[in-house]
């Protein structure tokens, strides 16, 4: 690993390489994360128990006509990487940014990108474990019986579904104190995974709720998701996308003020 | 171990190259009404250790802030390596240890030095940096086990992993036990002696004169004295003297070095800077002199004594 910055071009020595840098960045987040049980139960255990209990021990029930085995691979998947993204990147910036860690790293000549990346990618890595674990669940246990392509679809739907997910979380890292953040974010992702019918079909949902629904981030993904194994609302793929490329642009705007009115407060 | 790998170590100071350093030029750092520094200049030379002493509050922690460019000045100019402080090539030759309420507690103290040491060109090797802070036993610990001494020489680890030109300690101290405080004090002396720069703040007047080459105390933002821990001490030397005596206020001013007289009902309170005089003439002028006990006068004392010198 030292060995890196010596095979550096002389012209630009002094500078180790940046992508071995985010590399080691998000190794660590990714091995801090996996460290704290609060975390694990809530972006793994959460979904997977929810898979399981809602899924398979309730029974082959249908949905419209579709197994809710299927449906629900699709709806928790959303719910999964969406506790995934909001817990990977809201909670550490919080506490970070809150007690003087991020200070120790803007110290040191960590590129700040680095930083940022690394939750993201830690972030992007436990969206992909859980989907990957709901769809062996689905397979194995579920009866769920969906083409090679389409799984992959859905996969990749999910996991590039999650990015406008962290940056929320950046928007609410910047705000949350550090005790309060994990509070914060379960008062976002509870109530958008319910009224976008993650926890129980758009459909059965009071009228009013639904109305509201149609505006969130979460049911936009669900749905990207849903149609894929012919469970949506119909709705074309390319609004759905659009609608969550302008949530995430939203999100990191609110997240530049924060970090704007951070250098202020600093100076 | 640490004396077998010294050899290993590649430093290169450039001592020619930067006789200055750091250089404050006047320089001014509110937070909102506060006035942090006042008018702040002081430079740092190579291979010098740098301590700036004041009490909580003084702005020791806003000048290393600034020194790392993590808060900018409101008015001055300030350079490192002459460069700005907050380019991140300047930082790969500095090295901080900054008061941090909370680490990421789940990472073992060997991956936060592995970590931290991939952000610097010319890294020590991760043994190396475990030997140098005394970590060696504690490697494989999480953070979050380790006693508070011990987490404050994972920062410093962090601080020297990169083999920094440039070390910037902040109260590196605090919070340690006395057996601990003098095993960092001569890991300090090590960075010295391989020709490192060190700016330390503390608190502590006896850390100061332990380690630094040059004192500079602050107070309520303002550089009160600058010199060697002989010429501060030697001004800062107070002590106090109580004692029961019927001698008059105007007659206890008129004895040597006295800097202030407190009376409280029977007792009187003499703080000077030469005790052992001023109890000499005492004992000559007041035979009935009583309860007599002399004490050092402490920092904060001496901090009176330095800002009544300014003044003046």
């Amino acid at each position: 690993m030292a060995s890196v910055s010596t095979t550096m071009n002389p012209a630009i020595l002094g500078r180790p390489n940046a992508i071995s840098i985010c590399v080691k960045e998000a190794k660590y987040e990714f091995l801090k994360s996996l460290r704290i049980p609060m975390f694990l139960v809530s972006t793994l255990v959460f979904p997977l128990m929810f898979y399981v209990l809602f899924g398979l021990v309730m029974g082959r029930q249908m949905i419209g006509n579709l197994r809710s085995t299927v449906y629900l691979v699709a709806a928790y998947g959303t719910f999964a990487v969406m506790g995934a993204s909001l817990f990977g990147t809201a909670a550490s910036l919080a506490a970070e940014r809150g007690l003087g860690w991020l200070e120790v790293k803007r110290a040191s000549p960590m590129p700040p990108f680095a930083y940022f990346l690394a939750k993201v990618v830690m972030s992007l890595t436990f969206s992909s474990i859980d989907v990957l674990a709901l769809m062996i669940l689905g397979v194995a246990f579920g009866g769920v019986h969906l083409p090679a392509a389409t799984m992959v679809k859905l996969a990749l739907t999910l996991i590039a579904g999650s990015l406008p997910f962290c940056a929320m979380g950046l928007a609410i890292g910047y705000f949350a104190r550090p005790t309060s953040a994990p509070a914060v974010i379960n008062l976002f992702y509870l109530p958008m995974s319910f009224c976008s019918g993650l926890w129980m079909p758009f459909l059965f949902l009071p009228r009013f709720i639904q109305r509201v629904g149609v505006f969130l981030p979460s049911y936009h993904l669900s749905q990207l998701a849903l149609n894929l194994v012919g469970g949506g609302q119909g709705g074309s793929a390319s609004g759905h996308w659009q609608t969550l490329i302008g949530f995430a642009l939203l999100c990191l705007g609110i997240a530049r003020l924060g970090h704007q009115r951070d250098q202020r407060a600093q100076g | 171990m640490a004396t077998a790998s010294r050899s290993t170590d590649s430093f290169i100071s450039l001592p020619g190259r930067d006789p200055e350093i750091a250089q404050f030029t006047g320089v001014n750092k509110s937070y909102g009404s506060t006035r942090a520094l006042i008018d702040f200049s002081f430079e740092v030379r190579a291979g010098e250790l740098v301590a700036l002493l004041g009490p909580n509050g003084a702005g020791k922690t806003t000048a290393i802030k600034l020194l790392l460019g993590l808060v900018r000045p409101t008015s001055g100019k300030l350079s490192v390596f002459g460069g700005d402080p907050a380019s991140t090539q300047i930082h790969t030759r500095i090295g901080a240890m900054l008061q941090v309420a909370r680490v990421p507690e789940t990472l073992r103290v060997r991956e936060h030095i592995d970590l931290f040491s991939s952000y610097y060109p010319n890294p020590l090797p991760i043994e190396r940096t475990l030997a140098l802070a005394g970590l060696t036993t504690l490697r494989d610990r999480k953070f979050g086990d380790l006693s508070g001494g011990q987490k404050q020489r994972v920062l410093f680890a962090l601080a020297l992993c990169g083999n920094p030109d440039l070390l910037f300690l902040d109260e590196p101290t605090v919070g340690m036990d006395v057996e601990a405080r003098l095993l960092l004090w001569q890991e300090i002396r090590n960075l010295l002696e391989r020709g490192k720069t060190i700016v330390l703040t503390t608190h502590y007047l006896e850390e100061a004169d332990a380690l630094a080459d040059r004192i500079v105390v602050i107070n309520k933002g303002s550089l009160i004295a600058e010199g060697t821990p002989e010429e501060i001490k030697a001004r800062t030397a107070g002590k106090k003297i109580r004692c029961v005596t019927e001698l008059s206020t105007a007659v206890l001013r008129g004895l040597p070095g006295v800097l202030d007289i407190e009376r409280d009902r029977q007792t009187t309170v003499i703080h000077t800077s030469r005790a052992e005089e001023v109890l000499r003439q005492i004992l000559q002028l007041d035979l009935k002199v009583s309860e007599i006990e002399v004490t050092s006068a402490g920092l904060e004392a001496a901090f009176l004594a330095l800002t009544r010198e300014t003044k003046n």
